[in-house]
Parts: structure tokens; C-alpha cells; sequence
């Protein structure tokens, strides 16, 4: 845990220093916003509309911040300093993720509530906690995911497209139960709570897919 | 001069594709002397040196470092051998301290090592600036500071002079030079500089060992074939 709080802290430093990625997540989603307010040729949208607009939304802008999660540990020597360390391997796969995760939560703090004053018809207050909840849990799943499918695709030269080409089908159930989630409590007069079978499957899908992640990103970093 | 090796290979073989890199490389080094490996670019010496820090794995033959067998007891050297390579090994956004202080946590080692080797190599005014700004000599400092950070018992050293200037060669001469205590391989363009250092040379010719021996058996023709 320790080693994984310095690679997650030197990763939010290096953010903070560079501002690369975060900004390009964002300008991502609220540009993508602006287009789908133009494109559908509505004032508002909700219901299962307004949730699938959301969650390609915020599916392609997590996509932009997968792809470029060991772009400094390949160009700048970061990957041979991490595995010439005495420490656990599976550390940078916790680190990685954590900071996926971080970007996600801040996109969203900024987008979510660009998308209510851009397109969203009913107000995001009364569902606010659960969309909280199915919202983190769609995070997880792309934080993980997105972490050994950017493992994967950082050793190859064909990086940029491999990352979506693994990671969507990888993510497709993921993002089904994120979207079936938001449904409902996008809708007019709709549930305060997101559906119990919806979020069950998320949270699933987070732990079978972390699991997994972490017994074989060691064999990823080998040579 | 403990007898013991330090580093053994016995019929290395490493391939990138369909190129052999190194073919049946053997050697003995004993622990606290220097190794020196001689060759043209291309010839192996970096493969070789990747392999020897566990981040290449050797595809035939059999490799101990440190008493380790590699790759599979790779974790059991790791932390106590310290890897300079061509590329500097930090982060270009983060000042100098900051790199050293990350892997000073990586390495669980007291800061108070990273002042007192900056303070040795002279970049303790420079520390706080991005190493992106800094000249190619002074991240080389940097870059020495960090394979020494932990102390380690056998240093990887690939051209670790390059970019620097005679004073900063003075500099960092303590931590990595010949009196630093430490088991040595190194390679260099500089086949001259190179014999002084070492206690033993390795010639490599497109990846095979053209000659093993000490300095003062080294054939001069021999040395010179390797970079024709």
C-alpha cells in the first residue's frame, strides 16, 4: 500500500505540474455535450436517452485519460526505475487505477453538472446520491480496466488503438449496467434510487474484474 | 578482493525477433572488481546489462547475479543493484529532489541520503528545478545519484560519463568510480578510459564474446577489430 501511495502521489504531481490529461477529459465531455445539445436537436433530454448520453460521454473522455496513464513511464524510463525497485509489481497496478480513478471523479465533479445545464430536462438533486453511487461504480470498472488494458497497450507499437479495441468489448457490461443504472433516476418524476440489480452487477463486475487485474498485471510487466 | 563472483553467465543467449543479440556469453566477475564491456553500437553491451538489472530476460544459458539465478530469483537482487543507463530513469516535470525523493520511498531509503548525494555531485542549488531544465551533464548527476540512492552492492553502468564535463567526472568518481566499494560492470565507446577502470574486459562482437581476459592481456588489434 505504501509503495502504491508514492506512485499515485508522484502520478497526481506529475498532473498537476503538466495538466495534460484532466483538461482534455473535460474540454472532451463538455464540448461532447455541446454537440449532442445541437446534434439531437433537443432543449433537454432524459430517462435512458439522457443516461446513454452520459455514459458514451464520459466512456470516450475516460478513454483519452487510459490512453495516456503510462505514456510517462514508457517515454520518460518510468516502468524500468519502478521494476528495478525492490517492491510488489501489483503496487503500480493500484497506483494507476487510483489515479484513473481520481481523473474520473474530477471530470465528473465538472461534467456532470455541465450536462445538467446543457442538456439534462430534470434536476440532478433529488437522484443525487445514487447517481453517485452507480457513477463510482462505473468508475471503478473503467479505472481498473482501463489500467490493464493501458498495461497491455503501452507495449505495443500499435498503443493508441489497442487500448479501445481490448477495453471496450472488456468494458461492455460495465457500461450497460452504468447506463441502466443512470436510467431511471434521469427520467421526470423517476427514482431517487438506482436499480438494486443494476448496481449489484456493477459492483460485480468491479470486484471480478479487479480481482483479475491483480493476479495477472505481474506477468504484463515481465519482458 | 572477495573471490566470490559477483556476476556468472554461462552460455547467454538473448533475441530480439529473429536477430540474435548475444550468443553464448560466459564469464566470471569476481565481487568488488570491474567489469568492463567493450564493442561497437549495436554489439550487445546494453542487452546485456538490461539482462544482468532483471529487466530483460535471458532466453538461453544460465545467469547469477549476486548468487541469484536470473530471471527467477530476479526479486531477491533487486534493491541491491543499481542500473545507470543511457536513459536518465526520471521524470522530466519533477525537480531533481523530487525524483530522488520518489525513489528514495521505492527504495525505502531516508532522505537525508538524497541531501547528502545531491550535496556530493553539486546540484543541491539546482534540486528544486524541473529536470527538463536542467543541461544533459546535470540530470547525468541526477541520474548518478539515483542508482546509488540505495547503496547498492553491484552497479550497472552504461556509458555513465556521458555528458560530463572533467569536474563533474571528478564529482560523481566517489560513487560510482573505481574506489566506490561496489562490483562494477561498465560500458563504453571509450575503449582506452575503459581499460583503466576495469579489472577484467569483455570484447563483444555482434553479440559474441570475442575475448574475456584482463586489461593487460588485451591484444590492442583485438580491441580495435571490435570497432571496425
Amino acid at each position: 500500500m505504501k509503495t502504491a501511495l508514492t506512485v499515485l502521489r508522484k502520478d497526481l504531481l506529475l498532473e498537476l505540474r503538466g495538466f495534460e490529461t484532466l483538461p482534455a477529459m473535460v474540454l472532451f465531455a463538455i464540448v461532447t455535450f455541446v454537440i449532442f445539445h445541437f446534434g439531437l436537436n433537443q432543449d433537454t433530454i432524459d430517462g435512458q436517452l439522457a443516461a446513454g448520453v452520459l455514459t458514451v460521454t464520459l466512456l470516450f473522455a475516460a478513454l483519452l485519460g487510459i490512453n495516456r496513464l503510462f505514456v510517462a513511464e514508457r517515454e520518460q524510463g518510468g516502468f524500468d526505475a519502478f521494476l528495478l525497485a525492490p517492491v510488489d509489481r501489483s503496487a503500480l497496478l493500484v497506483a494507476k487505477a487510483s489515479a484513473l480513478f481520481v481523473f474520473l471523479v474530477v471530470l465528473e465533479v465538472i461534467a456532470v453538472p455541465a450536462f445538467g445545464l446543457l442538456l439534462l430536462g430534470p434536476s440532478l438533486g433529488p437522484p443525487l446520491l445514487g447517481l453517485i453511487a452507480v457513477l463510482l461504480l462505473g468508475d471503478v470498472a473503467l479505472a481498473v480496466i482501463g489500467t490493464l488494458v493501458s498495461a497491455i497497450a503501452v507495449q505495443t507499437r500499435a498503443r493508441d488503438l489497442i487500448g479501445p479495441i481490448i477495453g471496450l468489448p472488456l468494458l461492455l457490461p460495465a457500461l450497460i449496467g452504468m447506463a441502466r443504472g443512470l436510467g431511471p433516476l434521469l427520467a421526470m418524476h423517476g427514482s431517487t434510487s438506482p436499480p438494486g440489480r443494476w448496481v449489484a452487477i456493477l459492483a460485480l463486475y468491479d470486484v471480478v474484474f479487479a480481482l483479475l487485474s491483480y493476479a495477472v498485471f505481474d506477468f504484463l510487466l515481465e519482458d | 578482493m572477495d573471490q566470490l563472483p559477483a556476476i556468472e553467465l554461462r552460455g547467454l543467449y538473448r533475441h530480439f525477433g529473429e536477430r540474435t543479440v548475444l550468443r553464448d556469453v560466459s564469464l566470471q566477475v569476481p565481487a568488488g572488481s570491474t567489469l568492463a564491456v567493450l564493442g561497437r553500437n549495436g554489439a550487445g553491451k546494453s542487452t546485456l546489462l538490461r539482462i544482468l538489472a532483471t529487466l530483460l530476460r535471458p532466453h538461453a544459458g544460465e545467469v547469477l547475479v549476486l548468487g541469484e539465478a536470473l530471471p527467477r530469483r530476479g526479486f531477491a537482487v533487486r534493491g541491491r543493484l543499481g542500473f545507470l543507463a543511457h536513459d536518465p530513469l526520471l521524470y522530466r516535470d519533477l525537480s531533481g529532489r523530487e525524483n530522488l525523493g520518489y525513489h528514495a520511498r521505492l527504495f525505502g531509503v531516508g532522505f537525508e541520503r538524497v541531501e547528502e548525494l545531491l550535496d556530493a555531485v553539486g546540484m543541491r542549488e539546482r534540486a528544486d528545478e524541473p529536470v527538463r531544465l536542467l543541461s544533459r551533464g546535470m540530470v547525468q548527476r541526477v541520474a548518478v545519484c539515483r542508482a546509488v540512492l540505495h547503496r547498492p552492492s553491484l552497479l550497472l553502468l552504461d556509458e555513465p560519463l556521458a555528458n560530463l564535463d572533467p569536474a563533474a567526472t571528478d564529482l560523481v568518481a566517489p560513487l560510482i568510480g573505481r574506489d566506490c566499494g561496489a562490483t562494477r560492470v561498465l560500458t563504453s565507446h571509450d575503449p582506452q578510459a575503459a581499460l583503466a577502470e576495469a579489472d577484467l574486459v569483455l570484447g563483444l562482437e555482434d553479440g559474441r564474446a570475442a575475448f574475456v581476459t584482463s586489461p593487460d592481456k588485451v591484444d590492442p588489434a583485438a580491441v580495435k577489430r571490435l570497432y571496425v
